[in-house]
């Protein structure tokens, strides 16, 4: 009979705790997450950084030629670039969409 | 109730707590993620998080048990005594069915908590399926201790008896210690990049941020299961007498399944990480490492490879085997429904890419894998096809392995000269010329001043390692080179400089370094040891390779309080007449029973102490087992049992339910415990006289420790690579300050 109770008793202080978001007044959950669409171009920004230093420590060990790499080069930054505006324009529409205070 | 009685029942009680909190988790992931409800994924990382403390107080509970010798549970009166010593007390938890599933489960929550921990605020539409995944894992787990029979770590005995079962000797080691926790790291570890596999496929979130966000668990599950397997094979060579350290053995072969695809894994996600590409590969392989994972556990839990038959004896076989068919089947759908979702964003350009070399290294550990798969399962295939079983032997391992391990070798060697899209022309010559003529001319030495081409696959491991590692010291040194050229420092500071920022790459070439070395002496070690199995007595002599092994004198040692006895000897090893180590093998014998005979210690385990002395260059290996089948010993040890019967055992026995019955029975123990003790004493001296033969097997095994040493550099190399970089470091910390300055802006 304990073991049940203490069981219950358990069970039930793992139910106070993880039920804290599900209550009334809790924070809102929403206001601290990044925004997939956001998070993703970061994430091909950050790869697309990755390529630009990985290629430009080829050319410094010698596995691209300066004709090589200068076109690999300009393609990444174009690439980079074009991340960037997306990036851009995306915080622009989610600062015309926030509510001001 | 004591307080000793209670700490179980609270431990039993946070178990059961587990399992609903990770059932209650499995189910609010599923709800979040199908209705975008961010309260409910919140309540499911809370699920994880109290998971995690609760099996904590179990595994806390559980090793205070086993301190104190608490044997009112069957898990502590089974795997340890009041003699066992406080080390293996603690580690013999994870020696039995249910103590490993508690470890399994518990490891799976800490890794659990972490990522979701670190993921709290991002991939919003992933994460939700992929802490459904991880808490239906833990479920299965909880669920496997509570209801497969005999699997329950918190089970009772009654009666309580007086003294435990002990360790089993064979596991009585440091690397048996520890061995255990590391390979389960490494399974549970591969959950995590699976699970958020899952959840990327399940959300369609195909792009390559579920992979940075567990590549760090992979690369930590794979050095864990790395370095389990290290201690496994160090364990072998030098504790079980063999003179190994790999039999493909089924268990050795259930942790290098999930390692080699593991390993594909790995470098397959650099691809997709910089060129959108491999992305199938990715995900597929990702599945297969955690099926192989899981498979490992089923392998060593179920008893299936002792004999199918014995298969229905383990009560977690049968769930096991569905876990790994509802991964299996359940990650082929998702990946064949999100084909369209799964394709590349580009084609290889070149062949002379890096991309295209790990596409082939994909292939070559892929392969590797399904040999290695098709050799430990041969048995079980045959017994269920022709009704008789037929096993694969090392030699067919060895036939159908070494040719895949030494292109991989090669690939590993080709890989780094390469860069990403492809080489320039004209460029090749210039990057594969000095390892190619490196490797030439360690082939030439190799042939005219060694024996190497006796064994021709062995000479072109050497060959092709020769190259790999030329091509990676001139990776360093371009490296050291193009960065001493841009700051002017010196070259150890230009190395410290471009490897510390360019960690991944570095790393990842210190980690080729090392399975290089390792490949190398295993090649070395296996193709040319020289081994002798010889019987001897006291003075005898024998020659192996360049050595010379005398057996000077025999040596015997009782412990009572292990119940242990050791047949030992003293052997002088010579080279070119010199004495260059004295060694001390010996055979330790342990009783099976408290039946009070001289052989119940010849009846239980036996275990071999190891002689060794090694260097860089060699390993010297002797061990010893005394042959005590000989008529003379066999007799002694039979009249002296049955001396033994006769004075102690009575006519009529007592009645043990009466306090007179039991004094009786005690006394009878007693006078056992003692005659045996004489007994013992006796052979002893025989064996001490030099009255009993000793068969010695004697290996001389060239460049050995290179594997230790190589596995260690590799080691060092993954945890360069999974190092943060600075500017992760500051954009971590630069996340911190905006979410506050968010938060206040709100406020205002």
């Amino acid at each position: 009979m304990e073991a049940v109770l203490l069981t219950l008793f358990v069970v039930a202080a793992v139910a106070l705790f993880v039920s804290i978001p599900l209550r009334p007044g809790a924070k809102n959950a929403e206001e601290r997450i990044e925004d997939p669409e956001l998070a993703e171009l970061e994430a091909r920004k950050e790869a697309k950084y990755r390529e630009i230093r990985d290629a430009e420590l080829d050319r410094e060990q010698g596995k691209l030629s300066q004709a090589d790499w200068a076109r690999a080069d300009a393609e990444l930054r174009r690439d980079a670039i074009e991340i960037l505006r997306e990036i851009d324009a995306l915080e622009a529409r989610k600062s015309r969409l926030s509510p001001r205070h | 109730m004591t307080f000793a009685e209670f700490s179980i029942d609270f431990g039993l009680a946070c178990l059961i707590a587990a399992l609903a909190a990770f059932a209650y988790g499995a189910g609010a992931g599923i709800w979040g993620g199908r209705n975008a409800d961010r309260r409910f994924v919140d309540s499911a990382r809370r699920a994880v998080y109290a998971a995690t403390a609760l099996l904590v107080i179990c595994v806390v509970t559980l090793e205070a048990a086993f301190l104190r010798s608490d044997f009112s549970l069957a898990l502590v009166a089974d795997h340890s005594s009041t003699t066992t010593p406080t080390l293996y007390k603690m580690t013999a938890l994870w020696g039995s069915q249910g103590g490993s599933l508690l470890l399994w489960a518990f490891v799976l929550s800490i890794a659990s908590s972490g990522v979701l921990f670190a993921t709290r605020h991002k991939h919003r539409e992933v994460v939700p399926w992929a802490t459904a995944v991880l808490c239906g894992l833990g479920l299965f787990f909880c669920g496997l201790m509570l209801f497969a029979g005999g699997a329950n770590p918190f089970e009772r005995l009654s009666p309580v008896p007086a003294e435990g079962a002990g360790l089993n000797p064979l596991l009585r080691h440091p690397a048996m210690a520890i061995h255990p926790p590391m390979l389960y790291s490494g399974y549970v570890l591969f959950s995590i990049p699976f699970a958020f596999a899952i959840g990327a496929l399940i959300a369609r979130r195909l792009d390559a941020s579920w992979i940075r966000s567990t590549r760090r668990f992979a690369l930590l599950a794979w050095m864990f299961l790395s370095v389990g397997i290290l201690l496994g094979a160090g364990w072998s060579y030098v504790e079980l007498g063999w003179g190994g350290y790999w039999g493909w053995d089924p268990v050795e072969n259930a942790s290098l399944m999930p390692w080699l695809v593991g390993t594909a894994f790995l470098h397959s996600i650099m691809v997709q990480e910089r060129r959108g590409m491999l992305k199938v590969w990715n995900v597929s392989l990702i599945c297969a490492t955690f099926a192989l994972s899981l498979l490992g556990t089923f392998l060593v839990r179920s008893g299936i490879l002792q004999s199918i038959h014995a298969f229905g004896e383990s009560t977690v076989g049968t769930p096991l085997l569905l876990l790994i068919a509802a991964v299996l089947i359940g990650s082929t759908v998702l990946i064949v429904l999100r084909l369209s979702h799964l394709r590349s964003e580009r084609r290889v350009e070149s062949m002379a890419s890096r991309e295209a070399v790990f596409l082939v290294n994909n292939v070559l550990l892929v392969g590797l894998a399904v040999i290695v798969f098709w050799g430990t399962f041969f048995p079980l295939i045959s017994e269920a096809i022709t009704g008789e079983r037929s096993t694969l032997a090392a030699p067919w391992f060895d036939q159908y392995v070494t040719p895949l391990a030494i292109l991989v070798v090669l690939f590993t060697g080709i890989g780094p000269l390469l860069a990403w899209r492809k080489v320039s022309a004209g460029r090749a010559l210039r990057l594969f010329g000095p390892p190619t003529a490196f490797a030439g001319v360690v082939l030439i030495a190799l042939f005219v001043l060694t024996d190497s081409a006796s064994e021709p696959g062995a000479l072109i491991m050497f060959t092709f390692a020769a190259f790999a590692v030329a091509g990676l010291i001139g990776e360093f040194l371009r490296g050291a080179s193009a960065q001493k050229a841009l700051t002017g420092d010196g070259w150890v500071m230009s190395l410290g400089r471009v490897v510390v920022r360019n960690r991944r790459r570095y790393g990842g070439y210190i980690v080729h370094a090392g399975i290089i070395m390792a490949f190398v002496s295993i090649a070395a070690s296996s193709s040319f040891q020289d081994t002798d199995d010889v019987r001897m007595l006291p003075g005898d002599s024998t020659t192996v390779g360049d050595y010379e092994l005398t057996y000077v004198r025999p040596t015997a040692f009782r412990d009572l309080e292990e119940q242990r006895l050791t047949f030992g000897s003293i052997v002088e090893v010579r080279r070119d007449g010199e004495v260059v180590e004295t060694l001390t093998p010996s055979r330790n014998y342990y009783s099976s029973s408290s039946t009070g005979t001289v052989r119940s210690f010849f009846e239980g385990e036996a275990t071999s102490e190891v002689g060794r002395s090694g260097g860089a260059s060699e390993d010297f290996w002797t061990a010893m087992r005394p042959d005590l089948t000989e008529p003379a010993i066999e007799d002694f040890i039979a009249t002296a049992d049955q001396r033994i019967d006769r004075i102690t055992i009575p006519d009529e026995l007592p009645d043990p339910a009466t306090p007179g019955g039991q004094a009786t029975m005690r006394q009878i123990a007693a006078d056992r415990s003692a005659l045996q003790g004489i007994a013992i004493t006796n052979l002893e001296g025989r064996f001490e006289d030099g009255q009993i033969p000793v068969d010695f097997r004697i290996n001389v095994n060239p460049l050995v420790i290179w594997i230790w040493i190589g596995g260690a550099v590799g080691v060092i190399g993954a945890l360069l690579a999974a190092w943060p970089t600075a500017s992760a470091r500051r954009r971590r910390v630069s996340d911190v300050y905006a979410a506050r300055l968010a938060k206040d802006l709100n406020r205002a």
